[in-house]
């Protein structure tokens, strides 16, 4: 009893169509979406950093951001300065939160010469510096932005991510774990970059003790920390140059 | 009720408990073991699934007839795919917040085997509208274990509901945890959520004898 649909003839040409209009009707959904998506992307970045140095609307215990639609506004009235840092040389960029760290690090293990990005905010006289960090999670990228004031304490920090287990991981953007990172500091008073370590048992809970350079894990999450420790101590360690300038 | 005859409501009905994804048909254990360790997440996923296999039971019922039975396997894959990555795409365009919560679980709904199970079991063998309700009673089937080894796991694991301390806070010892109750950290693992679902099934078997399996 062989039907029409068994013959080879016909499974060929049926995976050929299939295949033909699933790409094309993906293909247009990815293309005439881009712009909005992009746009999207643009304005949460704008939040993000606005989110590290504080200008966000929080409560009691959840993190949010400054809306959508006044982010381009909050943007320019408290970011002051874009800059670049390539090699030793600094120069303003005010499309630097533009700059796509995932492809300047990719240039950097090629040998080039990467572009660090630094905004740099004022918010009730005091001034603040924020970089972007990017790392591998457990299952899939992390990335975040850390605010810092010209001696590299932490003021604010954001972490989000791709993948991360739900529950466990995924919990690093919780303001939980990101709040513990306010106050640290990531320079030891000798000069060195000593970056902060994500911990278990630091027997810190509140986090109370600022120069120790950890804070607390989140259990269940051992690979998630790790993988924000090393994305701190990576990427941070790069701007230790300018700070130093800074103090000149 | 003249909406439903008597078996179109079975199908609806039936995933529910004696025939239910999990437990019975032992289909989404991975997804279950995965995003349970909260219940938001597992409420965010029931929703997906519901969504996602209903509509993908209708498409794949609609082309039963004319599907090649050597590569219905894979058409049933990339019709999935398709659905979820064009929902994903419109959801970023337009519904970014949303998106973001929704991204971990993408690739989790593709691989659920209950989406490829149904697919496999029912709608390759009967009309739409069928489909359709048996996409929803197996989602709601599967969203009910869900939830309520989330809720356990939640609750026992973090101490909170929905991120709502319930139980006092951990630090500050005050509600329970002044008496000296601790959070169970096991709890929050994927091993606990695997005995959980084994403890609702020995519950439901011990309920039911006519569903224990012959060894």
């Amino acid at each position: 009893m062989s039907k029409r649909t068994d013959s080879n003839s016909y499974t060929i040409i049926f995976a050929i169509v299939m295949v033909v209009i699933v790409g094309s009707l993906l293909a247009f959904f990815a293309s005439s979406l881009k712009p909005n998506i992009d746009e999207n992307k643009r304005i949460e970045k704008q939040q993000n950093i606005l989110y590290a140095m504080g200008v966000n609307e929080n409560d009691e215990s959840n993190a949010n951001f400054v809306s959508a639609s006044q982010a381009e506004e909050e943007f320019t009235k408290y970011i002051t300065k874009q800059i670049v840092i390539q090699g030793g040389n600094v120069k303003e960029d005010n499309k630097a939160y533009t700059i796509d760290v995932k492809k300047q690090q990719a240039l950097a293990k090629e040998g080039k010469q990467r572009k660090l990005p630094l905004f740099i905010g004022q918010k009730d006289g005091k001034t603040f510096y924020v970089a972007p960090i990017r790392g591998k999670g457990l299952w899939d990228a992390i990335w975040g932005y850390v605010a810092m004031d010209k001696n590299m304490v932490v003021q604010g920090a954001y972490f989000d991510h791709k993948g991360e287990t739900p529950g466990l991981g995924a919990n690093i953007k919780q303001r939980f774990f990101m709040d513990d990172f306010t106050g640290e500091h990531l320079m030891t008073p000798s000069g060195n970059f000593k970056g902060i370590t994500v911990k278990k048992g630091n027997n810190d809970p509140k986090n109370e003790e600022k120069t120790d350079y950890e804070v607390d894990a989140i259990a269940g999450a051992t690979i998630t920390g790790d993988g924000v420790t090393a994305m701190i101590k990576s990427d941070l360690a790069l701007y230790v140059p300018y700070f130093k300038s800074l103090k000149k | 009720m003249g909406l439903l005859s008597k078996k179109d409501a079975a199908l609806i009905t039936d995933p529910l408990l004696d025939n239910n994804p999990i437990t019975i048909q032992v289909l989404g254990i991975c997804s279950a073991l995965a995003i349970t360790a909260e219940l938001k997440a597992s409420i965010v996923m029931a929703v997906s699934v519901m969504f996602v296999l209903g509509l993908g039971n209708v498409v794949i019922s609609l082309m039963r007839n004319i599907i090649p039975s050597k590569i219905r396997i894979i058409v049933q894959l990339i019709v999935v795919a398709t659905l979820v990555i064009i929902v994903d795409l419109v959801l970023k365009a337009f519904a970014y917040e949303l998106s973001k919560t929704l991204s971990v679980f993408v690739g989790l709904i593709i691989t659920n085997c209950i989406i490829m199970g149904r697919f496999e079991a029912f709608a390759l063998g009967n009309g739409p509208w069928r489909s359709f309700l048996d996409g929803i009673g197996n989602a709601v089937g599967y969203g009910i274990i869900l939830i309520a080894v989330g809720f356990f796991r939640e609750l026992l694991g973090s101490g909170t509901l929905l991120g709502f301390k319930v139980l006092g806070d951990p630090i500050e010892k005050t509600g329970l945890y002044a008496i000296g109750y601790e959070n169970n950290g096991f709890m929050l693992l994927s091993p606990m959520a695997l005995i959980v679902v084994g403890i609702i099934i020995w519950i439901q078997r011990s309920k039911n004898k006519s569903l224990i399996e012959e060894a």
